[in-house]
């Protein structure tokens, strides 16, 4: 009757999500799974007992852990602040804030660890003008190969995923609830205490989820960044199977990271089917005041102006040197300013050697954004249904505990070491029809593996703060459930959708590793393109692969703009 | 039949049984008002007929045909809400105008009902407002005129009036009784306000805990409450519990204020055993002359306008009494002696 | 409706017009763009990622065969081979290059190749023909070695280190930055250096000595080359790099100059020589093309195109080399010598010493 229909509705919505992950993660997972310990003597359970008891794989894990916790509460300090501002201001310049804190997110490791190293390296800027300035011999800021820099870049990818979650849904609280606090007797620091922080309890659950996942599992910055002192389960899990080709000893490292993520997101969605609870979402151009106090002017441009420190410094210190000359004069070591040229820029359009891979760098951009734009599509197409599947919640019991487990399922992805899962589809999708190892399509389904879970984290906590009241009204005027979709949700959450699509376009254009290993050589993107130059000696490669860098960053930020001023029937307006 | 018909609707939520038997009808046309106290399932059966909740038994017809199986959006009624539910990110056009092209009518015809829905609740000139920040008067018109904008067959009201202070809702009720008539619009209009529903409606349905109590016009609740429940909730309070007797040939009750004649032998009850009697207030005399007298002493006098009320301890039962307040009434503390004409002043209840 | 559509665009055309116009030189071109006859079967080649060829010379090959050539780039040589290993049921390609000495054991016991003995084999020189079977043929190698700025010497009036033994010096301490050999190639290779010139038994010693002298150790090429040697933004003037870096910077500086800021060490069993190979795949199901590829990359034309594509030497002894290898590169005399076999065996063992030495 009316039950089987809507467990019906439930079961379709979740079909699109679920193929996909059935098909191109669970299906390579399991076989690379197998075949590794195909290799072995003893099963997975003597591995994991193995594993589990070896000393070093518990230092590995705890240090993994350790920094993944530090960074996400560093991140979380940090993104709070800045989130808060952007969500009760409105001020001249907000939106192109919000595309420049997005650009770090976007960046390849290598490329981040060269812009760090302009900035704060031996010889960047930072040192050069401390030791002209004071006339010393020896560099006086050491940054590189430390914990520190570790959980800076970790702060740097990752503040923007705060800004945007949090920030989007904290720009949609009513303030007259707080109001109402403060005129019962609250300071404004026991408002936010008691009223707004519960309030916003799903929105900072969710990004701080996302944050510790992506620190958790990270690769480049901890073998770039801190240097062979530090090894998290990832770079454990690249070292068994590309240095040693421990296949088995990979798979169980493998397997005992995806179970910690598991671990963690079936908290996480125990904790936030807790937490949401539908409330009256107001517009953001009624909730949003400007700056007009001396008092807020100031606090918003100490906190903006420290996020934009820590998140462009860096970046603008690797555009400025890929304008600037790089090699100094012989025989001047301190050398500030070296002078400006365009060299690098015109070298990418030369195909000087007549290489066979050689593309030109509008092609290349061509190419990363027609990955980006099918990325953000089919993340799009998968992260809807599933949202909304696990947004209705007028649902039995048992539905909801299924919802649950999906919902933890989605996330796995996120978990997995992407080594693991390349070879994965390597060796399970080699039978036509499935036959897609060297297909082009591969790269934007690696893509939406990593992006659709950022669509349904942002879009879930928006769909279930819509009052059931909204809908229903909407039914007796008439309005078909497709059309309260468009009518009601989709306006209430549009902004919500247009985060996701933006995360989904970061990712795309900035991924890597799995870009590497997939795609094909005639249509490069440009990390894998940026990572040719950097490969090889020479100022002329370094400085075309600074500069690749710097076009990398004006098209991101270009892209997410666009993103933000899309204005599909009401999507975005709210 | 033409109209709403319930037929014998029963609803649980978990433990809780919200509805246990209701049956009514709507005459097209009709305003059918749903009285009650909060909990006694008003706003289910509401819910129900709108399609957004199904019944675990029993049924709804409109014009005959059974409802069940028709999804809320196309069943065509109209159903405000007590919270109004305002769609926050439309202005208030396309807040009224959201049925209208739900129903995919072309856009002038749209704008055209709009505004006329707007004109007819009072808010010429409103249609680019921002529903956030209206107040609860004008919220509140806005949502009725998006229930009557797309002309719905049937239109729920629920508890419209509730937020708004005397004097509007007063002003309110009137112009809404007047476009409801004026439209011939079917109507159920649910409130816990006796006085609303009585002014408003064609008809009452009295609801508690889940049952109908009576339902009829105003006028035949207020002369002959069935219940001491539907008593009670009208105001009528001057409920005696009493024994019916027969003594040399003449009926009595015998109550704690006295012994009420009867005229003649109650029709379809025991010739002897309890009754419950409701003594009518607006029934008590002054000048001595009727069947059977009381006294008792003047507790409290309130002056309401046109009418006084006397508040009478009788034997230590305290009954209301309503004069008009032209007559030369007994102040607070002197005894009064109050007569009744047995035949209209007594009813039975239960 | 789009209000910002203007940032976009501007920030687009400035995007173009920085780039400047595509050069004159020949048109870039997909290796879609098939040759004359029709029918051309497809050669699928599959590569680590540094692989690199001149259009020119592949297009010629191409058209003289009759067939089009797909590469297949996956990642470093290590990561390849394993995608390989892992797909040797269900090849994704024909032909494999890119496996190197180090990871040579591993490939041919997981008997990914089939044996071709090509006629290219005979002038060869022994000392590259590691597997006596022909299942993986050599095609060029390159020297792992220490790489110094020489400026940096010369303004501190330091004399440069000669040979390995010369890092323990009191006077070089604090100037060498190594990559990782867990997680770098050309680490490896001078872990494998160090272990060649000093014994299995001695060589912890050696770098206990360069622990005490502050070696600094990262996890890549890339950061050690870009980050730490001084000739590029750095503070060490000594570098685990290539034999052929020295011309690479002279061939990509950014202002033509004479002679390369950087040298390589080369005497002394200082250097270690990596080789690499190609091998047709077994379930190729294009068995003459490949061995058309084979004879291809032993061929003078590829020969000769390699070392500016990718910065290796040719195998072939008659193949020319570019002016500035000519000038700027010095062969080592003798090379560190640990044989495919050892590393296969004692890989893990010694990875696991050196870093308990090293690192901790």
């Amino acid at each position: 009757m009316d039950r089987n229909r809507a467990a019906l509705k439930t079961i379709a919505l979740w079909l699109p999500p679920l193929a996909f992950l059935g098909l191109f993660y669970f299906y390579p997972l399991g076989t690379i799974l197998q075949a590794s310990f195909a290799r072995a003597t003893g099963g997975l359970a003597a591995h994991l007992i193995d594993v589990l008891t070896s000393p070093s794989v518990r230092n590995v894990v705890g240090f993994t852990v350790g920094q993944a916790l530090l960074s996400t509460l560093l991140t979380l300090a940090f993104g709070m602040p800045a989130a808060y501002i952007m969500a009760r201001y409105r001020f001249p310049g907000k939106v192109f804030v919000q595309a420049l804190a997005g650009i770090p997110f976007v960046m390849p490791t290598l490329v981040v660890a060269a812009a760090f190293n302009a900035l704060l390296g031996p010889r960047g800027w930072v040192n050069l003008t401390l030791m002209a300035a004071f006339n010393l011999s020896q560099p006086p800021v050491q940054f590189v190969n430390s914990l520190g820099a570790i959980l800076a870049a970790h702060v740097f990818y990752n503040t923007t995923i705060v800004l945007r979650l949090v920030g989007d849904f904290w720009s949609h609280l009513d303030p007259r609830m707080s109001q109402a606090a403060q005129v019962l007797g609250a300071s404004r620091w026991q408002a936010l205490r008691h009223v707004t922080l519960p309030l916003l309890a799903p929105a900072i659950t969710t990004a701080a989820l996302l944050v510790f996942i992506f620190d958790f599992t990270s690769f480049g910055v901890i073998l770039v960044l801190g240097g062979p002192r530090f090894a998290t389960l990832e770079v454990e899990i690249y070292y068994q199977t590309v240095a040693l080709f421990n296949l088995p000893l990979a798979a169980t490292l493998s397997v005992l990271q995806l179970g910690c993520t598991l671990l963690l997101t079936l908290a996480y969605t125990r904790l936030s089917a807790r937490m949401t609870q539908p409330m009256h979402l107001r517009p953001q151009h009624y909730t949003q005041r400007k700056l007009s106090s001396g008092r807020s002017r100031l606090a918003a441009g100490l906190v903006i102006g420290l996020l934009l420190l820590l998140l462009t410094l860096p970046l603008a210190a690797l555009a400025a040197r890929s304008f600037a000359r790089l090699d100094p004069e012989r025989g001047q070591r301190v050398v500030v300013y070296p002078g400006l040229t365009l060299a690098y820029y015109r070298e990418l359009s030369i195909n000087r050697r007549g290489s066979l891979f050689y593309v030109p760098p509008t092609t290349a951009i061509g190419i990363s954004l027609g990955y980006a734009c099918a990325t953000v599509l089919l993340a799009l197409a998968i992260g809807l249904p599933a949202s909304w599947a696990l947004a209705r919640q007028d649902e039995p019991r048992l539905a909801n505990r299924l919802n649950r487990s999906l919902d933890a399922l989605l996330m796995l992805p996120l978990g997995t070491s992407a080594v693991t899962l390349g070879l994965g589809f390597i060796i399970a999708l080699d039978h036509p029809p499935l036959d897609l190892r060297t297909s082009p399509v591969l790269v934007p389904v690696a893509h939406t593996l990593v992006a659709f879970p950022f669509v349904v984290r942002s879009l879930t906590p928006a769909l279930r703060s819509i009052r059931p009241r909204l809908r229903q009204a909407a039914a007796t005027l008439g309005a078909a459930p497709l059309q309260v979709l468009r009518h009601v949700d989709l306006p209430l959450v549009g902004r919500a959708v247009l985060i996701g699509a933006t995360f989904a376009f970061s990712i795309s254009l900035g991924e890597f590793g799995a870009t590497a290993l997939i795609s094909r050589p005639e249509y490069p993107t440009i990390p894998v393109m940026i990572y040719r130059f950097l490969s090889q000696p020479g100022a002329l490669n370094y400085g075309q692969a600074l500069a690749l860098s710097t076009i990398l960053m004006v098209v991101c930020a270009a892209g997410m703009l666009f993103i933000e001023r899309l204005r599909l029937a009401e999507v975005g307006e709210f | 039949m033409q109209g709403l018909r319930l037929d014998e609707v029963h609803k649980s939520f978990a433990e809780t049984r919200a509805l246990q038997g209701i049956s009514f009808e709507v005459a097209p046309g009709e305003i059918l008002a749903l009285l009650g106290p909060s909990g006694c399932g008003k706003s289910t059966t509401l819910a129900i007929i709108a399609g957004l909740e199904t019944p675990d038994q029993g049924r709804v017809y409109w014009e005959g045909v059974d409802l069940e199986g028709t999804p809320p959006h196309k069943r065509g009624f109209g159903l405000m809400f007590q919270d109004l539910a305002l769609f926050p990110h439309l202005d208030v056009f396309h807040n009224v105008a959201f049925g209208l092209r739900m129903a995919g009518l072309p856009e002038a015809q749209v704008r055209a009902q709009a505004a006329q829905a707007l004109e007819l609740v009072g808010l010429p000139g409103f249609e680019r407002r921002d529903v956030n920040t209206l107040s609860g008067g004008e919220g509140q018109r806005v949502a009725l005129a998006r229930s009557l904008a797309a002309q719905p067959r049937l239109l729920m009201l629920d508890e419209p009036l509730g937020a708004l202070d005397r004097n509007l809702r007063e002003r309110l009720l009137a112009e809404l009784g007047e476009i409801l008539r004026r439209a011939s619009q079917t109507t159920v209009y649910v409130t816990h306000d006796q006085e609303e529903a009585f002014a408003l409606a064609d008809r009452v349905v009295v609801m508690n805990a889940g049952r109908v109590e009576q339902a009829g016009s105003p006028q035949e609740l207020y002369r002959r409450p069935t219940s001491p429940f539907v008593a009670r909730f009208l105001g009528l309070t001057n409920l005696i519990e009493g024994v019916i007797r027969k003594q040399d040939g003449a009926w009595h009750i015998e109550t704690t204020i006295g012994r009420l004649p009867l005229k003649e032998p109650p029709s379809g009850r025991a010739s002897q055993g309890q009754v419950t009697v409701l003594l009518r207030p607006e029934t008590a005399r002054l000048d001595g002359q009727q069947a059977f007298q009381i006294e008792g002493v003047v507790m409290k006098r309130t002056f309401r306008g046109g009418t006084c009320r006397l508040e009478v301890e009788v034997n230590g039962v305290t009954l209301d009494f309503d004069f008009p307040s032209r007559l030369d009434l007994p102040k607070e503390g002197e005894r009064v002696r109050l007569g009744f004409e047995p035949g209209e002043a007594l009813q039975f209840l239960g | 409706m789009y209000k910002q559509a203007w940032v976009f665009t501007a920030l687009a055309v400035l995007v173009l017009v920085a780039c400047g116009p595509v050069a004159t030189s020949r048109p870039s071109s997909t290796p879609e763009a098939s040759p004359t006859s029709a029918a051309a079967r497809t050669l699928t080649v599959m590569t680590h990622d540094s692989f690199a060829a001149s259009e020119a010379v592949i297009r010629q090959f191409e058209q003289e065969n009759n067939l089009k050539i797909q590469i297949l780039k996956s990642g470093d040589t290590g990561s390849a081979l394993n995608k390989a290993i892992l797909s040797k049921d269900a090849p994704l390609a024909d032909v494999f290059y890119g496996v190197d000495n180090t990871y040579l054991s591993r490939a041919l016991e997981e008997g990914i190749f089939q044996p071709y003995d090509s006629p290219l084999l005979d002038d060869i020189p022994a000392e590259f023909k590691l597997d006596a079977e022909a299942r993986a043929l050599p095609v060029d190698y390159g020297d792992v070695c220490l790489n110094y700025e020489k400026a940096y010497f010369s303004e501190h009036g330091l004399n440069p280190p000669r040979n390995l033994e010369d890092l323990l010096e009191e006077e070089y301490k604090g100037l060498l930055v190594v990559e990782n050999p867990a997680t770098s190639s050309p680490g490896l290779a001078f872990l494998l250096a160090t272990i060649g010139h000093f014994s299995p038994e001695g060589y912890l010693d050696y770098w206990q000595g360069l622990a005490t002298n502050q070696v600094l150790v990262v996890n890549d090429w890339e950061s050690a080359y870009y980050s730490e040697f001084s000739a590029h933004g750095g503070t060490r003037p000594i570098v685990v790099s290539y034999g052929s870096s020295p011309p690479a910077e002279v061939i990509f500086a950014e202002t033509p100059i004479d002679e390369p800021p950087t040298t390589a060490i080369t005497g002394d069993e200082s250097c270690f020589r990596q080789i690499e190979f190609v091998g047709i795949l077994e379930g190729t199901k294009n068995r003459d093309l490949a061995e058309k590829w084979v004879d291809f990359m032993l061929s003078p034309a590829f020969q000769e195109d390699m070392p500016l594509q990718m910065f290796v030497f040719p195998v072939k002894p008659q193949a020319r080399l570019p002016q500035e290898f000519i000038d700027f590169v010095v062969f080592p005399e003798t090379t560190a010598q640990v044989s495919a076999q050892e590393i296969a065996a004692n890989r893990d063992k010694w990875l696991q010493e050196w870093t308990a030495t090293v690192l901790r």
